[in-house]
């Protein structure tokens, strides 16, 4: 907690913002349950109630209140996204981990795999696979954590090419080091400030991807709350002049600009670092 | 001796500040200089010395994150200080130019040499594009590059690395300056290469009369350069005088110090031991892949519990040499033999008994350990790897070998390498591959990105710590005076193979091999005549 805070004192004012925004967040999805009037999918009134009254934000085109739905949402999508995010980097960063270490044909056979699979556009593939596997929740996350990984991979086998050819890399192979305490020990710890900053970032993509899945009817299903098949099934108030259905966009790229001012934050304080040495 | 004209170059009360941690801190703290026209001063100090940031003032320039705060620097007449950016442009490569450390990363690798040495002239005016191709021809010739009729025409990398300095020199040349400053101009190479350029330097210095600021660490290689010595440390000036009254006579002791840096020599061993040598390099011949081959038929032997220097220049396949015998780079032919049995070729077939054995010491400290381990888990590794040694007894035994480098455990086990001087990473390093506690240790240039006075120390070091554990030594090594101090016998290698090796006092002394010979001849010594000497020596033996 206390690095935390001394993490907070010493950021600019953006991260700061970016800081706070994402903590209020995290509170938000954390204590969804006790700060919401009514349940997630619960049918309180009619449909597309106006603001104010006891329907702070108005209600759905069934009736759910909207307040309500936003913080579920933001709680379900947060969630995934993150632990998506947190798979693909696995997945990716120890593959890649290990093409750089052990180079070679394995590194020709995880490379040329990847590009393959970046080769065909994602949101297509991302079609293609949960129309044949279907759109459960375990399933949305696993589909689109592979299909991240390829760029985690490519981004942790670059910094990892720079990392292995350090004399104390060598140092520990001439030891008689294990691959596994070469990436763990040698190479990783040198890699994560590029690979912190890429989470950020990642965590974005997949949070609009998810929300552009939704959008498009693949995502998180209902009655599921989340923030992008709020806004596609809002988008009739549009026409009228009402912005609720943009309160859930809203939401997403509020987070997008603190998980991003974060990250400028983290980059501009490692590589700071990175002159003292 | 040059006549002296009157004063071209003054700094008065010179303080520059340079930035850390974003804090302004003061790294030149007042400094005085006069230098007359034709005249050539020498700048040497240790690394943070202050003497390229000096050096570069002379121009009006400071580096970024650094800031002249106080003083006068006056040329010609001109005050630097107060001038604004577009006067000190028209200055900059007309009558003050630079002449930096690394040619090779200074020239634009797309562009031909002449099209590069004439920019200067011709952006500034004073020269058209034919007279300045036609300058630089006689440059050329006048710095004794080969072809200087058509050695414009190549690209930087077609060219040597002395020649490249050479051509660099010509273009500082190129507008006849009042002024050149030299940074570190023969550091990067080697011994036979820098004689040359050091040669260049002085006579076209010489026949323009310029004057010249020569900033350099080496003492001996200042001693052939300069009529004047100013030595700094710390950013103040220590000493400042006539070359030879200095070199003769030095009244402060650092400048004593410096002096007699290359004095340490390390007392012959009586007796050649007969029993097996602990390794035995047997006609061992190795390439890259692509074929090149860098190894033919190395032969070699190191007896337990003596040093032997491996000398060559750069290219000449001594580091290639320790990557067959560490199994990096398995050998295509021959064998090594550790204690009469022959090793696997490749690292990943060798046992963990044979790798403890025999550890290594790399050139670059700050690439050589992890920066995001501390010391107590760099040297640790080692004690939990190869000895089973876990909790307080591994406590106890890197604190042990803390001591035995002479580094206080309570104020460095917890510290990151980031935290520590080059010369105590370098320390470090010692300690991680004596914690290994091997047979062999193999160094790879491990003095050579020291200061003089820290690559002293890390020798003596070397020296007590084998005396204390009878390890042995395999030194790579480029620089003579290194190989005078430490080794009982001494390879000398040339472009893949091993021509003359034998015990220390034997290689040294006459007759050697031709190549011996030259490389030996080649090293700078601080008499101020010795570069004049044995150029003309050179030239009687052509003719």
């Amino acid at each position: 907690m206390k690095t935390v805070l001394k993490l907070f004192m010493e950021a600019p004012w953006s991260g700061r913002f970016g800081l706070l925004v994402i903590a209020i967040y995290i509170m938000l999805a954390v204590f969804a349950p006790v700060l919401t009037p009514f349940g997630e999918s619960e049918i309180v009134a009619d449909a597309f109630e106006p603001w104010g009254g006891a329907y702070l934000l108005g209600t759905d085109n069934l009736g759910r209140d909207m307040f309500t739905r936003l913080i579920y949402g933001g709680r379900n999508t947060i969630g995934i996204a993150f632990l998506t995010t947190m798979l693909a980097f696995l997945v990716g960063g120890v593959l890649g981990f290990v093409a750089a270490a052990m180079g070679g044909w394995i590194d020709q056979l995880l490379g040329r795999l990847v590009d393959v699979m970046m080769a065909i556009p994602t949101l297509i593939f991302a079609l293609l696979i949960l129309t044949i596997t279907g759109t459960s929740i375990p399933v949305l996350i696993v589909v689109i954590a592979l299909l991240d990984s390829t760029r985690v991979f490519r981004l942790a086998r670059a910094v990892a090419m720079n990392i292995v050819v350090m004399d104390y890399v060598e140092a520990a192979r001439l030891r008689g080091e294990g691959l596994w305490w070469i990436i763990w020990r040698e190479v990783l710890p040198n890699a994560m400030p590029p690979l912190v900053a890429e989470f950020g970032l990642r965590f974005c993509f997949v949070f609009l991807f998810i929300s552009a899945l939704s959008f498009l009817g693949l995502g998180i299903q209902p009655p599921t709350a989340d923030w992008g098949s709020m806004v596609r099934d809002n988008a009739t108030l549009i026409t009228y002049g009402d912005v609720t259905p943009l309160l859930p966009a809203g939401a997403i790229a509020l987070l997008t600009v603190a998980v991003n001012f974060v990250v400028d934050f983290f980059l501009h304080k490692t590589s700071g670092l990175r002159d003292e040495h | 001796m040059n006549t002296k004209g009157d004063i071209i170059l003054s700094m008065r009360g010179l303080r520059i500040e340079g930035q850390a941690d974003e804090q302004w801190q003061e790294i030149v703290h007042g400094i005085d200089l006069d230098l007359h026209r034709g005249e050539v001063m020498g700048l040497i100090g240790e690394s943070g010395a202050g003497k390229s940031t000096i050096g570069l003032a002379a121009m009006g320039y400071a580096r970024p994150g650094c800031r002249i705060t106080a003083g006068e620097i006056n040329f010609d007449g001109i005050d630097l200080r107060t001038s604004s950016e577009d006067e000190l442009r028209d200055l900059r490569g007309v009558r003050i130019s630079y002449v930096a450390q690394s040619a090779a990363a200074s020239f634009n690798p797309a562009h031909r040499l002449i099209d590069q040495f004439s920019e200067t002239p011709v952006q500034h005016g004073v020269k058209s594009k034919f007279e300045a191709e036609e300058d630089a021809r006689v440059l050329f010739r006048r710095l004794k590059l080969p072809f200087p009729d058509t050695i414009g025409n190549r690209y930087p990398h077609q060219v040597s690395g002395g020649q490249l300095q050479r051509a660099m020199t010509a273009m500082a040349m190129s507008c006849r300056p009042d002024l050149i400053i030299f940074d570190e101009p023969t550091t990067a190479l080697d011994v036979t290469t820098q004689i040359e350029v050091l040669a260049a330097i002085k006579d076209v210095v010489k026949e323009f009369n310029t004057a010249a600021i020569y900033v350099t660490h080496d003492l001996a290689v200042v001693a052939q350069m300069a009529d004047r010595i100013m030595v700094l440390r710390h950013g103040n000036m220590i000493e400042e005088g006539n070359a030879r009254d200095m070199l003769a006579n030095p009244k402060d002791p650092y400048t004593r110090d410096l002096l007699a840096v290359r004095t340490f020599a390390k007392d012959d061993l009586d007796l050649i031991p007969h029993e097996t040598p602990l390794l035995k390099v047997e006609n061992v011949t190795a390439s890259y892949t692509g074929g090149v081959k860098v190894l033919h038929d190395v032969s070699i032997q190191i007896p337990r519990g003596r040093t032997v220097a491996v000398v060559g220049e750069s290219g000449s396949g001594k580091s290639t040499l320790a990557r067959a015998i560490t199994g990096l780079l398995p050998p295509e032919s021959g064998r090594v033999m550790y204690e009469g049995e022959p090793l696997p070729v490749a690292l990943e077939q060798r046992g963990r008994e044979q790798l403890r054995r025999m550890q290594m010491i790399y050139q670059m400290p700050d690439t050589a350990l992890n920066p995001r381990q501390r010391i107590r888990e760099i040297i640790g590794r080692p004690l939990s790897f190869y000895l089973d040694l876990h909790g307080a007894k591994k406590e106890a035994r890197i604190r042990e070998l803390l001591e035995m480098i002479e580094m206080n455990p309570d104020e460095y086990i917890d510290r990151l390498p980031g935290e520590l001087s080059g010369g105590q990473k370098q320390r470090i390093c010692i300690a991680r591959a004596l914690a290994a506690e091997p047979d062999l240790i193999i160094c790879d240039e491990v003095t050579s990105a020291l200061d003089q006075l820290v690559a002293e120390e890390i020798l003596k070091l070397l020296q007590r710590l084998q005396d204390e554990v009878n390890v042995s030594y395999l030194f790579i090594t480029h620089d003579l005076a290194t190989v005078r101090a430490i080794a009982d016998d001494i390879v000398v290698m040339l472009q893949g193979r091993v021509v003359e090796q034998g015990p220390k006092d034997e290689v040294l002394t006459p007759p050697h091999h031709e190549y011996t010979d030259l490389l030996l001849s080649s090293v700078p010594e601080m008499d101020p005549d010795w570069l004049d000497r044995l150029l003309a020596e050179r030239q009687l033996a052509k003719t």
